[in-house]
């Protein structure tokens, strides 16, 4: 077995939210100068990114999983990652079929551009990426795994867009394959305030919105191969793989 | 007033059928954020959103709402309704937005004040 760094939450500058500085380029050099094997471009509601960002980290030995962070009809951000171009194409078509299309206004949401290897903008997305989808969170689960996605509600410690902001507490029935954390909340006391949680995985990532937050939270994988598959194994934790917080 | 009847009042339509009919209202509370609603929300009122979600019945068993509230149209998921059919909490809805029917309820409720 094998350790290897990652951080499977990343935003580069095709969310609104994020910064100039996070190209696809950029991203990945500051994920190698961090040690990091794997990570993952996690854009609101998108995937644009994720090709390119493959393409470019495999150059550097580093493994980029296609994903996503979709917000749910109830404003629930949840992290959706994906093995394949196959699989990232039909979600990239599922989130354009569901997401609201509210014009953007990028002087006051944001741009939302696209960029190629020489971070030359190759198109500008004309809808609010901010908009949720008209799916409920436990449709987006069935969705995902149906597309042998990996499914992580995300940052759920925290007071907005999060499972307990906006839905009271984690559902008991949503069959998610872990909840992220943010590195402010301690895994411990979770549990001690929802003992249902006990025996459920956590993850820890980044949410990187500008350049040095990228590799600043991660999560220890420990698996064979740098695959998907084995991601997937570690992060449910059987045949002896398994992740290690910090 | 009971639930019947602001159901007749305001036209409402039922997607829980008899349950919880004869319970009393003391008021409304429309907010779409079920954490608001845990910290805030007093017992005995209706409790009107866009949230179809599960955990709204959880949150209402939690709180003891009167009844839940839809809006804009919005259908119960079926897990939803087949929870608020085993906890007693009847599931109203209007095809109205929240700020209309929240009024609606007002005026229905403390008009007489």
């Amino acid at each position: 077995m094998n350790l290897y760094q990652a951080d499977l939450h990343i935003h580069s500058v095709l969310s609104p939210c994020a910064d100039l500085e996070m190209s696809p380029g950029n991203i990945v050099s500051m994920a190698k100068n961090m040690g990091l094997s794997i990570i993952a471009i996690t854009d609101h509601n998108s995937t644009l990114h994720a090709p390119l960002m493959r393409r470019l980290a495999e150059n550097a030995g580093i493994l980029a999983i296609y994903g996503a962070e979709v917000t749910t009809r109830e404003e629930v951000h949840c992290v959706c990652l994906f093995a394949d171009e196959d699989s990232r194409a039909d979600f990239q078509n599922f989130l354009e079929v569901h997401i609201q299309k509210v014009p953007n206004k990028p002087d006051i949401l944001g741009y939302q551009v696209v960029v190629n290897e020489k971070e030359e903008i190759i198109e500008e997305v004309e809808y609010s990426l901010h908009g949720a989808l008209n799916v409920g969170i436990n449709e987006l689960e069935a969705v995902v795994h149906a597309m042998n996605g990996i499914f992580i509600p995300a940052h759920i410690d925290r007071p907005k867009y999060s499972l307990t902001s906006q839905l009271g507490f984690v559902p008991p029935d949503l069959n998610y394959d872990a909840l992220e954390v943010s590195i402010n909340s301690s895994i411990e006391s979770i549990c001690i305030h929802n003992p249902s949680l006990k025996r459920k995985r956590f993850i820890r990532s980044s949410d990187a919105h500008f350049i040095e937050q990228v590799g600043s939270v991660t999560t220890t994988f420990r698996m064979e191969n740098l695959n998907f598959d084995g991601l997937l194994k570690a992060i449910k934790g059987i045949d002896g793989y398994d992740i290690m917080l910090p | 007033m009971t639930v019947l009847d602001i159901i007749k009042s305001l036209g409402l339509k039922v997607y829980t059928e008899t349950v919880g009919m004869d319970r009393e209202i003391t008021g409304g509370y429309t907010s779409d954020l079920l954490s608001d609603v845990m910290g805030n929300a007093q017992a005995g009122t209706v409790w009107i959103t866009l949230q179809t979600h599960i955990n709204i019945v959880a949150v209402a068993s939690l709180k003891d709402i009167a009844a839940i509230l839809l809006v804009k149209g919005l259908e119960p998921e079926p897990n939803t309704l087949q929870k608020s059919l085993e906890e007693g909490i009847p599931i109203l809805g209007t095809s109205k937005q929240a700020f209309e029917i929240s009024g609606m309820l007002y005026q229905l409720l403390y008009s007489n004040r």
